[in-house]
């Protein structure tokens, strides 16, 4: 093995890294909020990325110019999903930790058959863009174009994420966290804050799709296997951690990348999982959790 | 244990008339699925009765772990798996009848589900349950790239000839329906003796509320692995019973990921931790979802899928006790 050959699975690993982060901010802001694992957050990655298929098909918008098109898009089906089945789902009073699991599980088989529905089984993609089939080379390691525009926009939301923190509605945010029933009497609508709340970790995860699509194929399934790897991410990285999901994601990403490299390809998601256990078995609350 | 020994307190009694009448509808509804299949002469609605109980068995022994100790796992296809591969292997590489081999299946499933609880029950509540799915993922990785195992292509299952001793029959169906019969009465027996034992009380109570069972001198950690234990061998068994009947394995029809959520399913939208709601439940999202792919499957249209998963929406937020809270059955108090 040639150290060309490792610097470029590092520098892939990186890359691939930044968009499982960035999958696993929008779960891991909404479970901090309110305890909830959104098991159909993969079915809202698909969906994103099937929204920029269909936008660039019909108008012809490049994958990056669509970013807030998607970005508004995915918030209004966040805030409808808690409407319509989340708030319902916080509101019973029995066996409560399981309805919720098993709502937004029924929830992930209702949008693969939708978009079965839709789509049919095909795999699909966006090719010619700006972007694609460009590669930069940097000494010695060739970045493919659409890849580093995706980590360079993963960046971008997770810096934004971060100032979030810092506005009025990220105190609130905070806040809410902190003690959902305190706010109530301090004169904050809980009930928005988590819409809304599910309306960012839904923009988040649609950012991830729509930077994707430039180079991964979408198809009614694709959803499951970045879900696991966000909950890994997530579990990595502490529950309701920003920062967690970055770093856990950047260690996943490479992880993924050298298993690939000294293993088989196959097996690289073995490599991932191994990794995150062992994090378990010394550190149960992640990396960056909070207890 | 005897009334007429103890001094009965009247709620003793009424306990131990509730269980009576439980074993006795238990009995009925066993000679009522018994006498099922003899006037059905359409093979498809046979295959479906068979399976439909299959998956009540198997979500009941889910539902020692999950509904009665509380510890939602997402990887119970890993135990069904490794029942049906090591009753297969043992079959097929060394010849050891399936009758015995099932039971080696079921004490090798145990013991993984002691493996994985050894680590993962320090965990709680969605940590527990991500972790459990990860650890079915890694199983099916490692199977799915596992020479051995036969990796991704399975392994057939030679057919000897009819035997109750290899569990094959081509010729009906009905020896399979007993067979599936016998093994849920099996773990709904298990299910019943728990809620009446000092075990069952104590997973209960772990459920409930762990501080407040810990102050009671309940021991936390052997409840849980006891629980796993028992519900992973009944999981292996059921999994050596689907092999046997499905005549072929690989890791994507027994081992994969979505096959954990239909184990738990009937039991979580039956009624969780109740004697019923894997048998209610099992009847209900069996044979909609396989009724609903046979008719509207067809061509990869995804209807089934949507009405599978609003089902599932519905029931979970319009019943969250289950279905058999419309039968106005209680959950045991523990």
């Amino acid at each position: 093995m040639t150290m060309d050959l490792l610097a470029q699975s590092l520098v892939s690993g990186l890359l691939m890294g930044l968009i499982y982060a960035l999958v696993a901010a929008g779960l891991s802001l909404i479970f901090g909020l309110m305890d909830v694992v959104n098991f159909a957050h993969g079915e809202l990655l698909m969906l994103a990325m099937y929204a920029a298929v269909v936008i660039f098909a019909v108008i012809g918008l490049d994958p990056i110019v669509q970013l807030p098109l998607v970005c508004i898009l995915m918030f209004g089906g966040g805030w409808a999903i808690y409407r319509g089945i989340i708030a319902r789902a916080l509101s019973v009073r029995f066996n409560r930790g399981m309805v919720q699991i098993f709502a937004t599980f029924g929830l992930a088989i209702f949008i693969r058959g939708a978009a079965q529905f839709a789509f049919g089984g095909d795999f699909r993609s966006v090719s010619g863009t700006w972007l694609s089939n460009k590669t930069v080379s940097f000494l010695g390691v060739f970045v493919p174009l659409p890849q580093l525009a995706a980590s360079a926009v993963c960046l971008l939301a997770f810096a934004l994420l971060l100032l979030v923190n810092r506005t009025e509605f990220g105190r609130a945010l905070e806040a809410t966290r902190e003690d959902r029933d305190a706010v109530a009497l301090i004169g904050i609508d809980r009930d928005r804050i988590f819409a809304i709340g599910w309306g960012l970790g839904a923009a988040t995860v649609g950012v991830a799709g729509c930077m994707l699509i430039s180079f991964y194929y979408v198809s009614p399934t694709v959803g499951a296997n970045f879900a696991v790897i966000a909950y890994v991410t997530v579990a990595l990285g502490g529950f309701g951690s920003i920062l967690g999901a970055l770093v856990a994601g950047i260690i996943i990403g490479e992880v993924e990348a050298l298993t690939a490299l000294l293993l088989e390809p196959s097996l690289k998601q073995v490599g991932m999982f191994a990794v995150y256990l062992l994090v378990l078995m010394v550190r149960p609350r992640g990396l960056f959790g909070r207890l | 244990m005897d009334a007429t020994v103890m001094p009965a307190r009247p709620a003793d009694n009424a306990i131990l008339r509730r269980r009576r009448q439980e074993l006795w509808v238990g009995g009925m509804i066993l000679l009522g699925l018994a006498v099922l299949p003899l006037p059905i002469g359409d093979v498809y609605t046979k295959n479906l009765i068979i399976i439909t109980i299959l998956f009540a068995g198997l979500s009941q022994a889910w539902n020692v772990l999950g509904g009665y100790c509380g510890q939602i796992s997402l990887g119970h296809a890993l135990y069904m798996g490794i029942g049906g591969y090591v009753s297969t292997l043992l079959f097929v590489n060394a010849g050891v009848p399936p009758t015995i081999g099932m039971f080696a299946g079921g004490a090798v499933a145990a013991v993984v589900a002691l493996l994985v609880g050894w680590p993962c029950f320090r965990l709680s509540g969605h940590y527990y349950a991500i972790a459990t799915v990860v650890v079915g993922e890694i199983g099916y990785l490692l199977f799915l790239n596992w020479d051995f195992v036969g990796a991704a292509t399975g392994v057939y299952i030679p057919f000897k000839g009819e035997s109750w001793i290899d569990l094959q029959f081509r010729t009906s169906k009905l020896p399979f329906h007993y067979l599936v019969l016998a093994f849920a009465a099996a773990t709904w027996i298990v299910a019943w003796l728990i809620e009446g034992s000092r075990w069952g009380f104590s997973w209960r109570a772990v459920r409930d509320d762990v501080v407040a069972a810990r102050s009671l001198a309940v021991r936390v950690f052997p409840s849980k692995m006891a629980a796993a234990g028992i519900s992973g061998f009944f999981t292996g068994v059921g999994g050596a019973i689907y092999a046997q009947y499905v005549g072929y394995i690989d890791p994507d029809s027994i081992l994969a990921g979505h096959l954990s959520i239909l184990i738990a399913l009937p039991a979580v939208l039956g009624g969780v931790g109740t004697l019923w709601g894997p048998l209610l439940g099992a009847a209900v999202l069996i044979p909609v979802s396989e009724l609903s792919r046979s008719y509207l499957g067809g061509g990869g249209q995804g209807v089934d899928l949507m009405i599978y998963g609003g089902l599932i929406i519905a029931v979970s937020l319009a019943r969250p006790a289950g279905l058999v809270s419309l039968l106005g059955v209680r959950r045991p108090a523990g």
